[in-house]
């Protein structure tokens, strides 16, 4: 792998597309604070999916994404303009 | 391998019972079935035990021969099967295997499940545990989301609306209405299913199977010897469990099962039948939307036809194929570890004609499906009295 395709993969293992969500009111109590709150699927550019939680803007089936941050290891996604 | 018929059930009802124990709900379901199998707990070669979490609800472990000796069921192989929402379907698996292959003549086994001794937010927690918990529930998951992210997808590609959800709890609460041992019997409108409390968007409370105390058994027994226990023997024509991911996110497709596809494609093959002989239905109404997917993976309907294939009354009690006229795991109760073997135990009930009320005039050929989590286990059972 080249230097090129390294640095590639480092930027679009942040970005993706909304493959599926749902805002959930009902949780657990270590969760109960943060309803209601968005959890995704994203299908990431580099390939693969993970199951992450939006911050900010509502999204939708096929919204393109960027991974904000990690909290306690979970990816946190934003709405891409 | 040699033929397996079902010689007895037995079923406690569904509901909150505060009074009651795990152990003492087992045992019920478990005696009831022995007598109606007109056995005594001495002529018991095997005991096997789904439960899914007793452990967590209760603190109870090693369940099964706890329950067992309960029983008067002494010295045997006591084996507890824990598979999410399939444990007991797995559990039958099991039992069949043990009886058709000759190790064991007539085998017990009891699904239970305790749950209502915790609040409904612990409940969650504990449901979780089925899910990945390094990655999904990590992220704040809850199993009805999980479903909820499914039913988006299927929607989205489908085009299965809001109503079509509905539809599948209307139903359900219409049977289960007619059922002495459920949880909720309760009639709903559509107006009531499309308009309940939001759980996980798309899915409201009407969407959500219950949480239940309950338990169920069945006995099995070679065919050939099913005549010295009952005159009304169930043969089990086809079973099949099967496998998947146990992450959402890691299922290259999640409008469908494919656990459910293969299981059911086993359990055909082994039957000698096909979706379109199946006169009657027991699937796994974890959520509405697991319903319709069932619908469609086990060949009943076309892919992506299984909302319209309910809305059009085709599932219905009066229709061409009824599905889950106990009531389902949406309106007769979901105690998880029960649920698997009750199905078994609703569908024998129609197969003797011994459903009451609901009986449906077709009834020869009947199919179970359980599923465990969000598709990563999928039990399939087709029962015969052809």
């Amino acid at each position: 792998m080249n230097k090129a395709t390294i640095m590639s993969n480092a930027t679009n293992d942040a970005t993706g597309t909304i493959y599926t969500e749902t805002v959930i009111y009902s949780a657990t109590e270590a969760f109960a604070a943060d309803v209601p709150y968005q959890t995704v699927i994203v299908t990431l550019d580099s390939g693969g999916r993970v199951t992450g939680r939006i911050a900010g803007e509502r999204v939708r089936i096929d919204d393109r994404v960027a991974r904000a941050e990690f909290r306690d290891g979970v990816p946190f996604f934003r709405k891409l303009a | 391998m040699r033929p397996v018929a079902i010689i007895g059930i037995g079923k406690t009802p569904f509901g909150a019972f505060p009074g009651r124990d795990l152990r003492s709900l087992a045992v019920e379901a478990g005696a009831k079935c022995l007598k109606n199998g007109h056995t005594g707990p001495s002529q018991i070669d095997a005991f096997f035990l789904g439960n899914f979490a007793g452990p967590s609800f209760v603190g109870q472990n090693h369940l099964a021969p706890y329950v067992s000796t309960a029983l008067g069921i002494q010295g045997v192989p006591a084996t507890r099967v824990e598979a999410a929402c399939a444990s007991s379907g797995s559990a039958l698996f099991h039992a069949y295997t043990g009886v058709a292959s000759g190790v064991y003549d007539t085998v017990l086994v009891v699904g239970v499940e305790k749950m209502t001794s915790q609040p409904t937010p612990k409940v969650t927690e504990i449901l979780a545990g089925a899910g990945d918990c390094a990655g999904e529930i990590k992220a704040g998951s809850t199993f009805a989301s999980l479903f909820a992210m499914i039913a988006r997808r299927h929607m989205h590609e489908f085009g299965t609306t809001r109503e079509h959800l509905a539809a599948v709890a209307v139903k359900n609460h219409a049977n289960g209405a007619l059922n002495p041992d459920a949880q909720m019997r309760k009639v709903i409108t559509m107006e009531q299913a499309m308009g309940g409390k939001p759980i996980a968007d798309p899915l409201n409370l009407y969407d959500c199977s219950l949480i239940s105390d309950g338990a169920a058994a069945v006995l099995l027994a070679p065919a050939e010897r099913a005549g010295e226990f009952t005159d009304k023997p169930v043969r089990v024509l086809g079973i099949a469990q099967a496998s998947d991911f146990v992450a959402l996110d890691q299922k290259p497709d999640i409008t469908t099962f494919p656990a459910v596809r293969l299981a059911s494609a086993k359990a055909y093959r082994m039957a000698g039948v096909g979706p379109a002989d199946i006169q009657l239905g027991e699937l796994h109404d974890c959520f509405t939307i697991a319903e319709i997917i069932a619908i469609e993976d086990l060949g009943f309907a076309a892919r992506g036809e299984g909302g319209p294939f309910t809305l059009e009354g085709h599932t219905a009690r009066t229709g061409d194929k009824p599905i889950n006229t106990s009531g389902g795991l949406k309106s007769k109760g979901h105690p998880v570890g029960a649920t698997g073997v009750a199905q078994i135990c609703d569908l024998v009930l129609q197969m003797r004609c011994e459903a009451g009320e609901r009986q449906v005039p077709r009834h020869s050929l009947g199919l179970a499906q359980n599923l465990g989590g969000s598709g990563a286990t999928c039990v399939v059972t087709i029962l015969g009295t052809i």
